[in-house]
């Protein structure tokens, strides 16, 4: 096939499609197992369509291409996105290391670390966790304790980290650790360390969901290597908040209503459930005006997610409307699990079993998993500060005279 | 802030600096505290149509600049945020509206040149009752004569011209009446917002076919659906100002030792505000912007403008007063002058209930 110059898009679409055709195998067509725990068990055919996406760089496709990226422009990489959707097919290339590691370690790694880790990321052949939280640092992350120790030739950690969001599958760990415990945000280091190794021990916590990809992990004399640490030693917090900021703007749903229940819109959910008037309306006048109310809402959201991409020039990275967004986006979706359930009313309730369709079982898990949205990735209460310090300005509270 | 063209910049530079040095909301106070009949300063109007503001989405060949609604829009956003009264709304965008889509050539001729340079003022005439229901008409056209009384006509004592819903048998038609016609009364409505506007009866106004506009309700309800996106980004701009100067108390007064900006449940408010403004200006743009690109979903776009901007205006500027504590109960404060901006504009047109179950009927539920 011929090289591709970025000038010509329609040549560039004919290619991307003669590649799906070639590629993506009839069995995955309209899944995504990528949502799923069967990405930990892959198929053959899943395995064949990773290589092969991989392989070109289109998982990640405006990543460099020296690192294994696709090296293509954000109109290139929407053909590729446009591509895949017309023919069901999936981006087989996912998880943190391409929403949050890879773009962090772009940014702040050093040559040898972009060589190192970034290319298996684009090839889809690693999994990476993020060792973050502590269960004495959440929404105050940056009191975590985990120590790491300086042992001459390599680090040795010591602690434990929670909600490590698919660690059990994981092979690598980002991790924040503490390097100096006389400071507090300046005694933060961002080290990489690999997960398949003793010192390590995963177990997965069980949610108000049910099962969940949430684990405790511990590390026990567990060993990073001194080429793993990324930035300078003590240097760990202005990459982790960097790094936030890239999984804010994934966590906010711009990209799709992640809705539990089914393809079925909400208001058509409540026209079967419910019913309708002699108008064809929605027969609950109050529920039918909270259903519009959401949908306008979240019409609005994506009007400004829109918006907030075309207004940021270039290749910036994330603006400082991830925050609002995460908070908008998130509350919106908890809303609309809530009104999924009041549609289904007492088939709403279900928690297992064959008196209850699918989809109403998914509702429930929805709306319970839903709850994590406020409280990951910064709560509800943290985006309000930061909105209400970095982006209007005010001021931090002082003690009281 | 939507991708401006070079001259949808300039436009709204220039009406920046024009509210700022001619408009400010002392303006507003000082037109208030005149008792003006018009609710409005006829100097300051003649500036704005001087600029060709009055224009800006009137065909060149009748003596406008074509510049389309977002571009109007942009200088609504700036003379909202100080609550600048004039007729841009009322006359140069919602009475235009329905003469440009709907006027014969003759029809044009007569008025919109006179409406681009400012020396006319035309307005709609569609409500009844208390409430916006473009669709209950009980004025009628019958043997060449109109009757019926149509209540809060936005410049409706300024009004030269009355685009007029009235229902002809079973169809609702739209008729140019001439504000000095026989049979024409109005009665000034003194709003708490000071704005001007006016019931108006007529009885027995003679019109024949010269004075109907083409289009019929598909017509109103286009025409509405441009003025209700209008308003909306006058809303936007005043939210955005109120907003702002409410910020901006939050960190200077002090109290506890403190900025009260430091306070947590102030920070919070202050956070959910600037969201639901930022929301509010995507949902503004993009009927402006579809309006523009004569897209087939203006409606529902229009019914969501003006139903999400509502909310947040309505937010704002009770925040407003509540967050001034008290001297944003004060009469010398600007902040009564905001809230209850807001809900006049909110009541134009259509509020934020009447919005909400059109554009639930526009999805078909």
């Amino acid at each position: 096939m011929a090289d591709f110059g970025g000038t010509d898009l329609e040549a560039f679409r004919a290619e991307v499609r003669a590649f799906v055709e070639a590629n993506f195998p009839a069995s995955l067509k309209g899944k995504n197992p990528m949502m799923r725990e069967e990405r930990a068990k892959p198929t053959p055919d899943m395995e064949a369509w990773r290589k092969a996406v991989g392989e070109r760089g289109w998982g990640t496709p405006t990543w460099p291409k020296q690192y294994g990226g696709g090296g293509l422009s954000p109109a290139e990489a929407r053909v590729i996105q446009g591509e895949f959707a017309r023919a069901g097919a999936y981006n087989p290339i996912g998880g943190m290391g391409v929403m949050m590691f890879g773009p962090t370690l772009l940014e702040y790694g050093n040559e040898a670390q972009k060589a190192e880790h970034i290319p298996p990321i684009c090839r889809g052949d690693i999994q990476w966790c993020q060792g973050f939280s502590e269960p004495g640092a959440g929404s105050d992350l940056a009191s975590l304790a985990t120590k790491c120790e300086d042992k001459g030739d390599h680090y040795e950690i010591n602690g434990s980290k929670i909600w490590t969001s698919g660690a059990q599958w994981a092979d690598w760990c980002f991790c924040l650790v503490r390097t100096d415990t006389s400071k507090k945000h300046e005694g933060i280091s961002f080290v990489l360390f690999t997960m398949h190794q003793p010192g390590v021990e995963v177990r997965p916590i069980p949610l108000i969901a049910g099962s969940s990809p949430f684990c405790e992990t511990f590390f026990t004399d567990a060993r990073a290597e001194k080429k793993d640490l990324v930035g300078p030693l003590n240097g760990g917090w202005t990459i982790a908040k960097r790094l936030l900021q890239h999984e804010r703007s994934g966590l906010t749903g711009a990209g799709g209503s992640g809705m539990a229940g089914g393809a079925k819109s909400l208001e058509d959910m409540a026209k079967d459930y419910v019913g309708v008037d002699e108008q064809g309306r929605i027969d609950d006048q109050d529920l039918r005006m909270r259903i519009a109310r959401n949908a306008m809402d979240w019409r609005a959201f994506q009007q400004t997610a829109m918006r907030v991409m075309s207004e940021s020039k270039g290749n910036s990275g994330p603006s400082t409307a991830s925050s609002i967004l995460k908070n908008a986006g998130t509350q919106l979706m908890q809303e609309k699990h809530e009104l999924a359930l009041e549609v289904m009313g007492h088939q709403g309730l279900g928690w297992e079993g064959e008196a209850f369709k699918p989809e109403e079982l998914a509702a429930v898990r929805g709306w319970l998993f839903g709850k994590a949205f406020t409280i990951y990735g910064g709560s509800q209460e943290v985006q309000s500060n930061i909105v209400s310090k970095r982006i209007l300005g005010l001021p931090d509270l002082t003690q009281s005279k | 802030m939507a991708v401006l063209t070079e001259e949808q910049s300039m436009l709204r530079d220039a009406a920046k600096s024009w509210v700022q040095e001619k408009s400010p909301v002392t303006a507003f106070r000082k037109m208030r505290d005149s008792g003006a009949e018009l609710g409005y300063d006829a100097a300051a109007w003649n500036e704005m149509a001087e600029m060709g503001w009055a224009g800006v989405i009137i065909p060149e060949e009748y003596g406008g600049s074509d510049f389309g609604y977002l571009s109007l829009g942009l200088i609504l956003e700036e003379t909202g945020r100080t609550l600048t009264a004039s007729p841009l709304l009322a006359s140069a965008l919602g009475a235009a509206s329905a003469l440009v889509l709907g006027g014969s050539d003759a029809q044009k001729q007569a008025w919109l040149p006179k409406i681009a340079e400012g020396s006319a003022v035309a307005t709609l005439a569609v409500d009844e009752g208390p409430h916006h229901a473009p669709d209950k008409v009980a004025t009628t056209v019958a043997g060449g004569k109109l009757s019926g009384r149509k209540v809060f006509v936005l410049e409706g004592m300024a009004a030269d011209v009355f685009v007029v819903s009235a229902k002809a048998g079973d169809a609702i038609e739209l008729y140019l009446v001439k504000a000095d016609a026989p049979g024409v009364s109005r009665q000034r409505l003194s709003l708490a917002d000071s704005r001007g506007a006016a019931n108006v009866t007529f009885e027995n106004v003679a019109v024949s076919d010269a004075d109907k506009l083409s289009g019929g309700s598909a017509l109103l309800e286009k025409t509405l659906d441009r003025a209700r996106a209008g308003i909306s980004a006058e809303m936007l701009g005043a939210a955005l100002q109120a907003f702002e100067v409410t910020l901006d108390y939050l960190k200077t007064r002090v109290q506890f030792g403190q900025v009260i900006g430091s306070f947590q449940a102030l920070q919070h408010r202050a956070a959910k505000m600037f969201t639901e403004l930022e929301l509010s200006r995507s949902a503004v743009e993009a009927a402006l912007t579809a309006i523009d690109n004569d897209a087939p979903d203006v409606p529902e776009l229009v019914s969501l403008a003006k139903a999400k901007m509502g909310d947040t205006f309505h937010l704002v500027s009770n925040e407003m007063v509540q967050m001034h504590g008290g001297i944003g109960m004060t009469d010398a404060h600007d902040a009564g002058f905001y809230l209850k901006r807001a809900r006049a504009a909110e009541a134009a047109f259509g509020n934020q209930a009447y919005h909400r179950d059109r554009y639930a009927r526009l999805q078909g539920y």
